[in-house]
């Protein structure tokens, strides 16, 4: 059987920066197994700018990205596998395969990073009435046909949805010459971030209507039309509001899951506030030598901090490989007021370098708000922002020694009024 | 007048509030330096940088991508997309290559942004 020290599923930037930063620590046989023709991931079809400021100090395309990344990999002697679609991990750790060129392998591995990414909620998931006909895609696949198929899906669009990737569509489909009719997003607030919404919908006189929903679509083969709504406080769209627009497309931006078959079929649990498995401060899954990082452990905003989970993770099985990686861990995590969850959700000191930086979302948008860190009654840190948003991850990093200060237990995070 | 936006620099997006002030305008609310170049900027020269595909000859697959190296007029836009449109690439194609030269007479040049 094939032995490798390291295997990671998915080679999109959460994998990949895991494969380096293990190199990096001496990790010597690491196997990346990609279920696409080439690695790179999701950034492949992001072929819009952004990318990079926090890793890079520049700003950068998807591709440009991860080719920064491809280029480290070429410099080491980590092995990929194309084309290889992971079907399951066993108990034991042996990961079982099947790759176009090879077939079905498995694969023994001392330590496995799980970095599979996520997947768009499709139309079955919301539950949008109407008609079947064609026309209705997810943003992602949409974004797909155009950036990398090199075709169009339509010409008159109504996006329903205001996440990132249905923002960034709308300028891209206007770019390409589609008239894209409104962008609908339920909630009060847009769940994409605030230079999308300027960039990708203002520049262009996008109307983004907060507040309303698409209630039907319309036509037999092809969509011919939307009706949307206003919805009310609890959702709940106002029949007085309804409205025809006319388009022969539809695009779902309603949010992305995490793809964790694999890691429910190890027997890892999934939490059901991240829908990610739960993670220790190097990512350490509660399945010894199982890291997992990226879009699999919970929806990112920004590449930078995939990245860096990436990394942590890949220090985290050097150290595992070494014996060094201890298990027993002194805090526990826990989203109080305001807050929807906090990754990682356990810490154990001993693995922590020198601070360690909690990731976690807000529930709604908070004005003149701060975001506290508690022991019990004890304020343990907080951190300052002009505003939380839930489209904007919050990262809030906390010292070692303050943290030492602590006695093992939970730390919980509030949102509080200033 | 006053006048409210803004800043897309960085994803932090900044509250930026101008004041006319003779020529110019005085800034407020940026946390860096660079919400008030951009300000400025918007008011007087709004530019973007424009990302796109072009078609590609043997290529992995049919359409690679393609970036301004730099900010271009706002008002430029369509016309940059007009250009890119027209222009068909054969492989092999490294990032960086020049895709096309001084784009509408910018000075800028468009450029692929991946490999095929
Ligand atoms: S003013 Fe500076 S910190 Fe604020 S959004 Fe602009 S670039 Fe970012």
């Amino acid at each position: 059987m094939l032995k490798y020290e390291l295997v990671v599923v998915g080679g999109g930037p959460a994998g990949l920066s895991a494969a380096v930063e293990a190199y990096e620590q001496g990790v010597r046989k690491i196997l990346i197994l990609e279920r696409d023709k080439e690695l790179g991931g999701i950034l492949n079809q992001c072929i819009h700018n952004g990318f990079g400021l926090h890793r890079f100090k520049e700003e950068l395309t998807g591709p440009e990205y991860s080719r920064r990344y491809i280029d480290m990999l070429d410099e080491t002697t980590i092995e990929i596998l194309k084309e290889t679609m992971v079907l399951e991990i066993s108990e034991t750790k042996v990961v079982r395969a099947i790759s176009a060129e090879r077939g079905y392998m498995e694969i023994e591995a001392e330590a496995i990073v799980f970095s599979m990414g996520c997947r768009e909620r499709t139309r079955g998931a919301i539950q949008l009435q109407g008609d079947r006909p064609s026309g209705v895609f997810t943003a992602g696949t949409a974004q797909r046909f155009i950036n990398m198929e090199g075709y169009m899906p339509g010409k008159r669009v109504v996006i329903l949805g205001s996440g990132d990737i249905g923002l960034i569509m709308a300028r891209r489909m206007t770019l390409e010459g589609a008239k894209v009719e409104a962008v609908c997003e339920l909630m009060p607030y847009s769940n994409g971030l605030t230079r999308n919404i300027v960039q990708c919908l203002e520049d262009y006189d996008i109307p983004l209507m907060l507040s309303h929903t698409v209630v039907k679509v319309h036509g037999k083969s092809r969509v011919e039309g939307v009706t949307i709504a206003k919805v009310d406080e609890n959702l709940r769209p106002i029949p007085e509001t309804f409205q025809r627009i006319d388009c022969d497309t539809v695009l779902l931006s309603v949010g992305l899951i995490p793809e964790n078959e694999i890691t429910q079929n190890a027997g890892i649990m999934v939490d059901t506030r991240t829908n990610g498995p739960k993670v220790g401060e190097l990512r350490q899954t509660e399945m010894p030598g199982v890291f997992a990082c990226g879009n699999v452990v919970h929806v990112h905003d920004l590449v930078d901090f995939v990245s860096e989970e990436g990394a942590l993770s890949g220090l985290g099985v050097a150290k595992y490989l070494k014996g060094e990686l201890e298990t027993a861990s002194n805090f526990t995590t826990a989203n109080g007021d305001g807050i929807g969850y906090v990754v990682p959700q356990t810490v154990t000191m001993s693995n922590v370098d020198d601070q360690v930086t909690f990731y976690m979302r807000v529930r709604s948008v908070y004005d003149r708000h701060i975001v506290r860190a508690y022991q019990g009654d004890t304020l343990v840190a907080e951190k300052k922002e002009r505003k939380f948003l839930p489209a904007e991850m919050v990262n809030f990093k906390i010292k070692k020694d303050v943290l030492a200060n602590l006695g093992d237990g939970e730390i919980r995070f509030v949102v509080e009024e200033v | 007048m006053t006048k409210e936006m803004t800043c897309i620099v960085c994803p932090i997006g900044c509250q930026l509030t101008l004041e006319p002030q003779g020529d110019t305008f005085a800034v407020s609310g940026n946390k860096c330096p660079r919400g008030q170049k951009y300000a400025i900027e918007e008011m007087t020269a709004p530019k973007r940088v424009v990302t796109s595909t072009v078609a590609v000859d043997q290529g992995m697959y049919p359409v690679i991508s393609v970036k301004t190296e730099a900010p271009v007029p706002k008002e430029l836009i369509f016309e940059v997309m007009k250009d890119i449109s027209k222009v068909m690439m054969p492989a092999p194609v490294v990032i960086g290559d020049v895709v096309i030269e001084n784009v509408q007479g910018t000075g800028i040049n468009v450029v692929a942004t991946r490999n095929a």
